[in-house]
């Protein structure tokens, strides 16, 4: 029988948090098409983080392996290759996972070779064949329909619960097979290293914008951060400007984020700012112009300058934790 | 060498959407190019020109799947400096993102390219995928989310920088590869040929057309193609079903000091 295959990135051992939502996703898929749902770990040595999946299960019937020296780091090439092998081995008619970086880069490719659609950031699962997806910087929501046999998905994050432990369920291998670069070669990542929860996990985020004029006046909002156990985010007028680093960007190209309190400081609330964080819980918005749109999301709107508001929130919030 | 750059045409980003009959409306619509496939196209002339030379390092090819009147947008690129343009004619009504992707990857084998550069997304639509699925069935070497690129070339590579979900990924891609763009791409400093100094700053975004290059794109050459030319059968595996605005917000209050924003932060939405 036919598979629902969803494709999990791994980290020392263990699932990356990120991917979890994407098992949900697959596993409404699985419901609605009656198929069964299954799960994939790539990499040169991927048995170790398979057995920590496997453990938990997540309501999947298997973890697949799959294992090659190509594998790592990864690249869209050889992944793209054991992707397509796995799921023709296994017989996988579904396939996807999170839209993170990583499967936005491999899972198109494999799609074009199998000559099936790729539904990409699916929010909402309507059938086993039609899904709904936010168009347009989040303007629009599409249902698309595929007609295809087989097909591609990505989820995304923000929009599926993570996946819950159910049982061990058990581990089998795919044979190797050719996973090749294409001759490219990865030569490094110069990763952001950060104390602070990952944006797509945190529950406070504190996001900065031009108007914070230079990546120095970001400390304070580091700090309003830190007393909330947060993440920091930014504009892209505040990446471009080197105030902060690019992957801290949020919005329709950045990172698409919905934590329970979202702080925009000094964020004028563009279109493509609000695709990436209209799906937060609390918005509070901080701004010197009475006019600046991101108040006409923001559950609590400030007309203030940062650099009034913002130290006597920090104050406020410090004495109530001391107390 | 030679550059194949995308453009796709899109409705005005700035301009409202109008909701009707269960899709949407754009018959009142001003067309304007997809802003990263700007962006790819001012990569793609960083790349082929030498500044403080005359000397050219690349043809500029612009393409675009679509109905003919999206000549205006190739027009613009050919005005910015690009050399030639292609239009493959088709209803895009009646393309699915597979189809485009083989008329692309069609175009790109047809004329012997070394390098497509395209966006990393359509505004409108939000794919996300065609780039990815050129170079799938190229069976070439993909740099997708560019920030940076330089060319190297002797070993006739690129080396690439990408924004990934948790910082910058340096990846070497041999030619001919697919590269896809993202917004710092056209930051003063992001694209490096070999041949301009490298020290040389660009401005910040893509190029304005001069009067002159306005002038001269309308001399430049456009074909037009069938799909049938390119062997390319059209098909539809996935199609549109309905459209629906989003749940609007329920309506926010302004408070007038930071005291009082807290008071409610911790008392009424209790998140602190
Ligand atoms: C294709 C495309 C994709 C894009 N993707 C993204 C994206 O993913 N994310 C994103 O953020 N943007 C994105 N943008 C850019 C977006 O359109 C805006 O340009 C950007 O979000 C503006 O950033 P900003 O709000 O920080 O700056 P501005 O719009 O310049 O706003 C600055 C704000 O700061 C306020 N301010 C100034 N000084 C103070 C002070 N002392 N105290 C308080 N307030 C102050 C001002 O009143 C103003 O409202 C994209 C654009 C394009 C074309
Ligand atoms: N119809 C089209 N014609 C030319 N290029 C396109 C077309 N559709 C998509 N592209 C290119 O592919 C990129 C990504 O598109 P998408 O996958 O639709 O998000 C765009 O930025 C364009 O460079």
């Amino acid at each position: 029988m036919s598979k629902v295959l969803v494709i999990l990135e791994t980290a020392g051992g263990q699932i990356r948090p990120h991917c979890l939502p994407g098992i949900t996703c697959a596993a409404e898929i699985a419901r609605a098409t009656g198929k069964p749902l299954h799960l994939l770990v790539l990499g040169a040595q991927p048995d170790a983080a398979a057995q920590a999946i496997a453990a938990a299960g997540y309501g999947a019937a298997a973890v697949h392996t799959l294992a090659g020296p190509t594998l790592e780091p990864f690249t869209a090439e050889a992944w793209s290759d054991a992707i397509i092998h796995a799921a023709r081995t296994l017989g996988a008619s579904v396939i996807g996972g999170t839209a993170s970086s990583t499967l936005r880069d491999a899972l198109p490719r494999a799609a074009a070779v199998l000559d099936a659609p790729l539904v990409s950031e699916v929010v909402k699962v309507k059938s086993g064949d039609t899904f709904v997806r936010p168009i347009s910087a989040g303007r629009a929501l599409q249902d698309q329909k595929v007609n295809a046999g087989t097909f591609f998905f990505t989820a995304r994050g923000t929009e599926f619960e993570h996946a819950q432990p159910t049982g061990a369920v058990p581990v089998q291998a795919v044979a190797a097979a050719a996973a090749n670069t294409r001759g490219a070669v990865v030569q490094g990542v110069q990763k952001t290293e950060s104390s602070r929860p990952q944006l797509t996990e945190a529950k406070v985020i504190v996001s900065g914008g031009r108007g914070m004029r230079e990546g120095a006046n970001f400390k304070l909002l580091e700090q309003l951060t830190d007393l909330l156990g947060g993440a920091l985010g930014a504009s892209r007028a505040a990446t471009d400007a080197g105030m902060v680093p690019a992957d801290l960007q949020v919005g329709q190209t950045g990172k698409i984020v919905a934590p329970e309190l979202y702080f925009a400081v000094a964020i004028s609330g563009a279109i493509q700012h609000l695709a990436g964080m209209k799906g937060s819980k609390t918005i509070v918005a901080i701004n010197k112009d009475a006019e600046a749109p991101i108040f006409q999301v923001a559950d609590y709107g400030l007309v203030a300058k940062w650099e009034e508001a913002v130290p006597r929130l920090v104050e406020l919030i410090k004495a109530r934790k001391g107390a | 060498m030679k550059i194949l750059v995308c453009v796709k045409r899109i409705p005005d980003p700035d301009e409202s959407l109008k909701f009707a009959g269960g899709g949407l409306d754009y018959s009142a619509s001003k067309w304007v190019p997809n802003a990263f496939d700007e962006y790819a196209i001012e990569t793609a002339l960083r790349l082929a020109e030498v500044v403080g030379g005359t000397q050219r390092l690349a043809e500029v090819i612009v393409l675009g799947i679509g109905p003919e009147s999206q000549r205006q947008q190739l027009t613009q690129f050919l005005a910015m400096g690009a050399d030639r343009g292609i239009i493959v004619d088709a209803d895009p009504d009646k393309l699915d993102t597979a189809t485009v992707s083989k008329l692309i990857a069609a175009v790109f084998k047809k004329e012997a390219a070394d390098l497509l550069i395209a966006g990393k997304l359509s505004q409108d639509n939000e794919g996300g995928q065609v780039p990815q699925r050129v170079a799938g069935l190229l069976d070439v070497p993909q740099a997708s989310f560019a920030a940076t690129v330089e060319w190297d070339q002797a070993a006739k590579a690129l080396t690439v920088g990408r924004e990934v979900d948790d910082g910058v990924e340096v990846k070497r891609v041999p030619l001919p590869a697919v590269v896809s763009v993202d917004l710092r791409i056209v930051l003063p400093k992001s694209v490096k040929n070999g041949s301009t100094p490298a020290t040389h700053a660009y401005q910040e975004g893509p190029r304005l057309a001069s009067l002159k290059g306005i002038t001269m794109a309308k001399r430049k050459p456009v074909a037009v193609l069938k799909p049938s030319d390119l062997g390319v059968a059209v098909g539809t595996n996935e199609q549109v079903v309905g459209v629906a605005a989003p749940p609007a917000r329920k309506a926010g209050q302004k408070v007038k000091t930071v005291e009082e924003l807290f008071e409610k932060l911790t008392k009424e939405a209790k998140v602190i």
